[in-house]
């Protein structure tokens, strides 16, 4: 599968945040999207998840071996945005049992997902008791509990210490090496391999690996 | 759907939910009707049927302004519109999920609350079918106000300005039937057929108006 943005532009009520963008990312690949507060990165994210129209410029996904059928190109995505879609209320396994119903295509158990992001045996605590690190960690196993081959992912390492960071990064290698497509805006620099970069300084311009 | 449907009335039911508070408010405006009326027992079973409209209107307008703001502050909107199938559908499973625990615990006290306001074993009867197949049209209406006001910060009371104009018919006709229950010429069937009419067109035009003001509203 390839995802290719065309001279893309997108606007948030009368201020064009950016214009003639264009990428492109296959199965396998990463992209990072880098840029200072304030760029466009998660305009970007929303715009690739169809959660914001785009003012101008394409987004094609080819797929020639009809490996996804006919299925529309948000419901092949994972979007891990700056909020981690959890109930206070419920407990991490209530959540994550949504989730994983919510979504379809059960991938890993929650206990399997839980153990992956190194917080197993937290199933049955209430997610408004988790610290912010904690809490991101839960944002992370829900990737997880379904399969989407497309990860979309802004600032996926806020409130994480080092150790879970890394997880995360042998987490995001293991998605790659399975086919997967991650495109992540981020600050920190992550250890996942080659990747492409997508760079916003004033002017947009992408770098090959 | 079913998994989000079953949510919402989890989360309804446990504490910060909705749920109970909806019925308290109902019975404390049903109980301070005969404090600002009067002990005139008969003007109050004259009245009950209308009491028993407004209070449901007024406890359904209650949880509504948490519908959609908790999903769209904690970024389940976005994940629902991202892979939840159609979002008319998602729209409808949390009006379902909604009147399940405002509008029909509301009826289901009309037994009760009827004999505190002296009402007759006719109108009492009257009442709650008017109630069973009227409040479903408060919970899609009102879902296209909590739509509409997702993304403000205290967006209750313009939602309730928004949403109070629009279920007006459906308390004239409601009301109107208990009335005619009651009152010998005056058939009972045509308002409550009008009632049942109004809650099938609001559930077919309510989440497909909210799913719309969703998309829009989510920036």
């Amino acid at each position: 599968m390839k995802l290719i943005g065309q001279k893309l532009s997108v606007e948030r009520g009368e201020d064009l945040i950016f214009s003639d963008l264009s990428f492109n990312v296959s199965s396998g690949e990463a992209l990072i999207i880098r840029g200072p507060n304030g760029a466009g990165k998660s305009t970007l994210l929303r715009a690739i998840a169809n959660l914001l129209p785009l003012l101008s410029g394409e987004l094609t996904v080819e797929d020639p071996d009809k490996e996804f059928g006919e299925t529309e190109f948000p419901q092949l995505c994972h979007y891990l945005g700056h909020d981690n879609a959890m109930k206070p209320a419920m407990s991490v396994g209530e959540n994550l049992v949504f989730w994983q119903k919510f979504a379809g295509q059960p991938h890993l158990d929650i206990e399997e997902a839980l153990e992956m992001v190194g917080l197993s045996g937290l199933d049955s605590v209430p997610y408004a008791h988790l610290s912010t690190g904690q809490r991101r960690r839960i944002g992370i196993a829900r990737l997880l509990v379904s399969y989407r081959p497309v990860w979309l992912l802004d600032e996926p390492t806020s409130g994480l210490d080092t150790p879970s960071q890394s997880q995360f990064e042998a987490l995001m290698k293991v998605h790659l090496e399975d086919g997967g497509l991650i495109i992540a805006a981020t600050h920190i620099p992550l250890d996942i391999g080659t990747f492409k970069e997508l760079i916003f300084d004033g002017f947009v311009r992408e770098t090959a690996p | 759907m079913i998994a989000l449907l079953k949510r919402d009335l989890s989360l309804a039911l446990r504490s910060g939910g909705g749920a109970v508070t909806a019925l308290l408010f109902y019975l404390a405006v049903v109980v301070a009707m005969p404090f600002a009326i009067g002990p005139n027992t008969q003007l109050l079973a004259t009245i009950g049927g209308a009491t028993l409209w407004i209070g449901a209107l007024l406890a359904g307008l209650l949880g509504l302004e948490r519908l959609f703001q908790g999903d769209y502050e904690d970024g389940t909107l976005d994940q629902m519109m991202l892979m939840g199938g159609p979002l008319p559908a998602q729209v409808f499973a949390k009006c379902v999920a909604h009147w399940l625990v405002t509008g029909l615990p509301l009826t289901l006290s009309v037994p009760v609350f009827g004999l505190f306001l002296g009402m007759e074993g006719v109108a009492i009867q009257a009442s709650m079918a008017t109630l069973l197949v009227g409040t479903p049209a408060i919970s899609f209406i009102g879902a296209v106000g909590a739509a509409v006001t997702v993304s403000l910060q205290r967006g209750g009371l313009l939602l309730s300005v928004l949403v109070l104009p629009l279920c007006i018919p459906v308390l004239i006709f409601g009301v109107g039937a208990v009335r005619a229950a009651v009152t010998d010429p005056d058939p009972f069937l045509p308002p409550f057929l009008l009632v049942i009419s109004l809650s099938l067109f609001f559930a077919v035009i309510g989440p497909f108006g909210a799913a719309l003001a969703l998309r829009q509203g989510n920036d």
